[in-house]
């Protein structure tokens, strides 16, 4: 009785214009077209976007959780790519 | 809506798992770092949340139909309008939670089958009839409210996909709840037949209300896992006494009766005193002895079977499409 599997789409909206398309949830949909449909119906009701993106999930590539230490741990001991490294005297002002 | 405390979860799946993995998982729980679907998580973790995430969901689907009972013999346009947009968030915050649900491993058609079967529970709360309009002004105002104070908690709670569902679930849960207090001051305010009407509804739900909130925690062994693990962040009788405590004001602005003789309050906490719940009859409807349990069930599978052939023909239409593009391309 279980019902075939429909695909899985990740769906990405642009709220306001200049914005980003943001990553705001996942549905099923048998091709784009219903993907569409189904990402107005369930993440739009209120009006919160001015564009869709559907993508589908298998599409995406992840890195993997267990091996963040490895993946981002280099940038962490960069401190001297932050403005902050950076000495300005006082008397400067702003830069 | 609705989320519900059933408080089951089952002592016997906790088997033996890596030490030094699960005391590393308790450590980001307690710094309030947030799971994700692809981190390491106890089995336990992984199957008490399926099986309350998909709960959830189930009673968001279910809570369609007394509602749906209504939206042709809503009193007004505007009434109707509101309530065909409520349903339709039900339905929506039921597609949220499948989501959430199914990043744990278990497909969304297995979690519908279960409900199907009667395998898995859905909310006490939907075993009850709509008799008459006022059911549905009392099922925003209180059984929407119950359900806002059950879930404004679970926003943080330790699993990403299911807090982040809740947000958005919180955000338009509110309208509900305000639409609902809206029909019920309209029928308070009029004649002396919807004030009857009103106050029936109130007699009825009232009860069925304050026990969605689950057994009292005195009953309730499980709740301490939850707690570790920051799924569940106050306790039955905290959010139920919270509710209480927000609801007689309104019911008294309403000029409406609360059902309990017995209820008093507190002069030295403030507290809202209420009489002893009927845990019997809770036991009966979660045991699928309730009013509705059977209708409800036949429902859901009604639509179930006669809609199969809606995805069966989606799925029909992209597999044509593909064929032929592939077709042109050759």
């Amino acid at each position: 009785m279980a019902t075939p599997n429909t695909p899985l789409w990740e769906v990405f909206i642009r709220s306001r214009n200049g914005l980003a398309h943001k990553h705001v949830g996942s549905l099923h949909a048998a091709d784009t077209t219903l993907a569409l449909q189904a990402a107005r119906d369930i993440y739009t009701r209120r009006g919160e976007g001015l564009s869709i993106w559907v993508v589908p999930s298998s599409a995406i590539t992840a890195s993997d959780p267990a091996e963040k230490g490895m993946m981002f741990g280099p940038a962490q001991s960069k401190i001297y790519r932050h403005p902050t490294f950076y000495d300005v005297p006082e008397e400067v002002g702003h830069m | 809506m609705y989320t519900q405390a059933l408080n089951n979860s089952e002592a016997e799946d906790r088997h033996i798992e890596d030490a030094a993995r699960a005391a590393q998982f308790q450590a980001r729980i307690d710094a309030d770092e947030r799971i994700e679907p692809n981190d390491w998580m106890p089995a336990a973790y992984r199957k008490t949340l399926t099986r309350q995430i998909s709960q959830h969901a189930h009673s968001e689907i279910v809570g369609m139909l007394p509602e749906g009972n209504w939206i042709t013999r809503a009193p007004s346009l505007r009434r109707k309008a509101a309530l065909l947009a409520k349903v339709q968030d039900e339905c929506g915050h039921g597609l949220y939670l499948y989501a959430a649900a199914e990043t744990l491993g278990t497909s969304r058609e297995e979690l519908v089958d279960q409900m199907l079967a009667g395998k898995a529970k859905y909310s006490s709360i939907f075993n009850y009839p709509t008799l008459t309009w006022a059911d549905i002004g009392v099922i925003g105002w209180l059984v929407d409210g119950a359900a806002i104070m059950n879930q404004i908690p679970l926003c943080r709670c330790s699993y990403g996909p299911y807090a982040r569902a809740m947000i958005r679930v919180c955000k338009e849960e509110s309208f509900h709840q305000r639409q609902g207090f809206e029909i019920m001051l309209t029928l308070s305010r009029g004649s002396e037949e919807q004030r009857a009407m009103a106050q029936s509804a109130l007699d009825r739900w009232w009860w069925p209300v304050l026990m969605m909130f689950g057994p009292p925690d005195s009953a309730s062994q499980h709740s301490d896992t939850s707690t570790k693990w920051k799924i569940k962040r106050f306790s039955n009788d905290e959010l139920r006494q919270k509710f209480v405590d927000a609801t007689v004001p309104q019911a008294h602005y309403l000029g409406l009766a609360i059902p309990d003789a017995g209820m008093k309050r507190d002069p030295t906490t403030g507290h809202w005193q209420f009489s002893a719940i009927d845990w019997d009859e809770f036991k009966q409807v979660l045991a699928g002895n309730g009013p509705c349990n059977r209708d409800r069930i036949a429902a859901r599978r009604k639509a179930h079977d006669e809609g199969a052939w809606v995805p069966e023909a989606a799925a029909a239409y992209a597999e044509k499409r593909k064929q032929r593009a592939v077709a042109r391309a050759a």
